[in-house]
């Protein structure tokens, strides 16, 4: 007797949709057009929710901000050619972060790729540097595979955006639902815990430290691993320091946090690196913005360094002890081996410059302060996610707001992309819906994301957007205040006044306009009420007012301005 | 410590040493697309490859690429853990030359007037090259040997008139029983 098995047979779009489903995929952000129509219509009969963004870069950014705010993979859609090019800021910003994010483009029909066809890119070989990893898929048989393998990638290891070009007609192509047990890349195997021996030297080195600090990255928010830092704090003790990827790691109010470092960072983290004789890394990479002039970059210290990439572990700094591994798995073993030790002259003189060197700016009653309203929104809403724009309004987050949880800040740290904050708090509010989500954005990042508001309003995603608005590319006003005699070249948004409140509204959002400090407490209470389309408060704020400390660029992180 | 012969007063860059020329064996799947993301890694972070050659194992799955790079230690770390970086690549080894076997091959087409002939026969006779090709105007001589090698004879007929070169970049082998694995 012959047994015919059966055999199912289902298009690529339908094993693209299914195989999302398998990854727990709820949402997409994403545009149609002619090379994924196929897709879009087999999402039209799916359970996935669809956000249709008004432009690829904003559906990037959105798919990043889900991605952080809810530590799940952010998936975005884009057609072929101009689609998936207008993607490309927004992965490089993933890959800058190393956020999870899987991106689906829309490719030609595979007999014309290459031969220069209507919306036609090459994106594989445009995003190889900026993608963790990529796909051209060749056939719909390599679909669940690929799409399984994609999302494993993307989600381990040193996280990031992993892009798969679909031609149009794979996805229309039949193939047999065959979905892989289990992911088998050879070449990729994330080391995940820290060599025993390594972690014993470290353990060793805080031991004999007389001026530790721990300094703390994007990869410990990464890891999940901001309670074993603070415990390791807590244990050692020594103070902690972070990166802009890496506030949260430590609330605010904790007596061991420094905030954060670098260029815009507190005194008392920069004199406390400088100062330092183990500098504990973790989930850092030593990036030029918070190291200053490497050669001065703690330069008394023994520095170990925690990372998952160990590529990172010896690229800009020395390393006396690298520990390769996940920052969550590395210290919990690293913890069972440290012993407490009082340090006393060491924490007399941090909580020193602590008082000596507080954050401080010129208060006002008649001029609106940045900094003023960032404090208020910290006291309102202290539990909200920020993200932020680029320039000085992220910076005076970083140093004004006071963080209280890892993933509370989503901003774009390695690759600066100005119009970042907007589209992020919009994925972000998607994937955590029961919290207020707040964008602190700049009047020139704002701009260059604007559209969305029509996503916010289309799909009542209830985001706020607090400009601060000095009408200037405020930092780069300051920097050529400080270092171009005051030549401000390019650098006036719309002098003659531009009304971002008559915008949201014209848009069907809600806009506030705030001139004086004593209606800032009451907008921003007005602002919090609304949860069902997107709020903009335009605070016209001090022009010219500047983000001190600073360091200049290639000095050392100890040289300080202001 | 990554630069144990770096006293700590000096600045990283001054330890970073003399620039080597290294051979990389790397293991890749045979993929397409597998060498645009190896070439690409090397021309954007700034480093040199001084040569490339690919080709399939015995396994058909995988390809081997033997790579010479120039860079001193700290550059050769960097590309080392930068090609892990990529999925695609299984296994990247540095092969140290005085337990390495390298070989390179060379197609060599010279001037050959009849009165030169028995003279260029006589130079590849002792370099244990041979004539592939004769025309009566020219010939074609096929090496193999290291780099070294190739250099002499190419130096050696230019007397008579190349008139075209190709190489293939160096392949290498370890000595003895131990193997580039495939495991990472």
């Amino acid at each position: 007797m012959i047994i015919l098995k059966e055999i199912e047979l289902i298009t690529g779009t339908e094993a693209i949709i299914r195989s999302l489903e398998k990854e727990g995929v709820k949402t997409i952000f994403g545009i149609p057009g002619g090379a994924v129509l196929p897709l879009y219509d087999e999402l039209y009969d799916s359970d996935i929710q669809q956000i249709l963004t008004k432009h690829e870069q904003a559906a990037a950014h959105a798919a990043d901000g889900y991605a952080r705010a809810t530590g799940k993979v952010g998936v975005c859609i884009a057609t072929s050619g101009p689609g998936a090019t207008n993607l490309v800021t927004g992965i490089a910003n993933a890959y800058m972060d190393s956020s999870s994010i899987v991106a689906l483009t829309g490719q030609v029909p595979r007999n014309m790729i290459g031969n220069d066809a209507f919306q036609e890119a090459d994106i594989t070989g445009i995003t190889i540097p900026i993608t963790k990893h990529n796909y051209l898929v060749k056939t719909a048989e390599e679909i669940p595979r690929i799409i399984k393998e994609a999302f494993y990638i993307a989600s381990t290891g040193r996280k990031g955006p992993v892009l798969i070009d679909l031609p149009k007609d794979v996805t229309t192509e039949m193939l047999e639902y065959n979905p892989p047990k289990k992911v088998e890349l050879p070449g990729y195997k994330p080391t995940i815990r820290g060599h025993p021996k390594q972690i014993h030297r470290a353990s060793e080195l805080i031991a004999t430290a007389e001026r530790p600090v721990i300094f703390a990255g994007g990869g410990v928010i990464s890891s999940g691993a901001h309670n074993e830092v603070v415990t390791l704090a807590e244990l050692i003790p020594a103070p902690v320091v972070m990166t802009l990827m890496g506030l949260g790691t430590i609330p605010a109010n904790h007596p061991l946090t420094l905030g954060m470092i670098g260029m815009h960072g507190t005194k008392y983290a920069n004199y406390a690196v400088t100062e330092c004789d183990l500098l504990i890394s973790i989930g850092v990479r030593f990036d030029d913005r918070a190291t200053g002039k490497l050669e001065s970059f703690a330069p008394n210290a023994k520095i170990i360094h925690i990372d998952i990439d160990p590529a990172e572990i010896g690229k800009n700094v020395r390393v006396d002890v690298p520990i390769v591994g996940d920052a969550k798995v590395v210290l919990k073993d690293l913890i069972k081996l440290v012993k407490s030790k009082a340090r006393k002259e060491w924490e007399d003189k941090i909580q020193r410059w602590k008082r000596e060197y507080k954050l401080t700016y010129e208060k006002s009653t008649s001029t609106l302060k940045p900094q003023y309203i960032i404090e208020k929104t910290s006291e309102i809403a202290p539990d909200a996610v920020i993200t932020t724009e680029v320039g000085q309004n992220q910076m005076w987050v970083a140093q004004y707001f006071k963080f209280k949880y890892p993933r509370q800040l989503i901003t774009s740290g390695g690759l600066g992309t100005m119009g970042f904050g907007f589209p992020a708090a919009i994925g972000a509010k998607v994937g955590v819906p029961d919290k207020t989500v707040i964008d602190f954005a700049g009047d020139g990042s704002f701009l260059m994301n604007i559209q969305e508001l029509a996503t916010a309003v289309d799909f009542e995603i209830g985001v706020k957007v607090f400009i601060l608005n000095n009408q200037f590319l405020g930092m780069v006003r300051q920097w050529q205040e400080l270092f171009f005699n005051k030549r401000y070249s390019n650098v006036c948004l719309r002098c003659k006044g531009m009304e971002f409140a008559r915008i949201a509204e014209a848009f069907g959002g809600t806009g506030f306009e705030v001139t004086k400090p004593s209606e800032v407490e009451e907008t921003i209470k007005e602002a919090l009420k609304i949860d069902d389309g997107p709020v903009v408060v335009d605070f016209k704020i001090a022009r010219e007012e500047n983000v001190f400390p600073m360091v200049p660029a290639g000095a050392a992180i100890n040289e300080m301005l202001g | 410590m990554f630069f144990p012969w770096c006293p700590l007063e000096l600045p990283l860059t001054k330890c970073w040493g003399e620039k080597m020329r290294h051979t990389l064996a790397v293991l890749v799947e045979n993929k397409p697309g597998v060498l645009a993301r190896v070439a690409g890694l090397f021309s954007r972070r700034g480093y040199n490859i001084d040569s490339l050659t690919v080709g399939v194992t015995d396994n058909e799955y995988i390809s081997r690429m033997t790579i010479v790079v120039e860079g001193d230690e700290h550059v050769l770390e960097q590309v080392t853990k930068q090609l892990n970086k990529l999925i695609d690549v299984i296994k990247v080894s540095d092969l140290k030359p005085v337990e390495t076997v390298e070989r390179e091959l060379a197609l060599i087409k010279v001037k050959a007037e009849p009165e030169n002939r028995s003279e260029i026969m006589l130079i590849v006779d002792i370099f244990r090259a041979r004539i592939v090709d004769v025309s009566p105007k020219s010939m074609i001589i096929e090496v193999t040997g290291d780099e070294d090698k190739i250099n002499a004879l190419t130096n050696l007929l230019r007397q008579f008139g190349i008139k075209e070169m190709v190489r293939t970049g160096k392949v290498a082998m370890i000595r003895g029983p131990k193997i580039v694995e495939k495991k990472k």
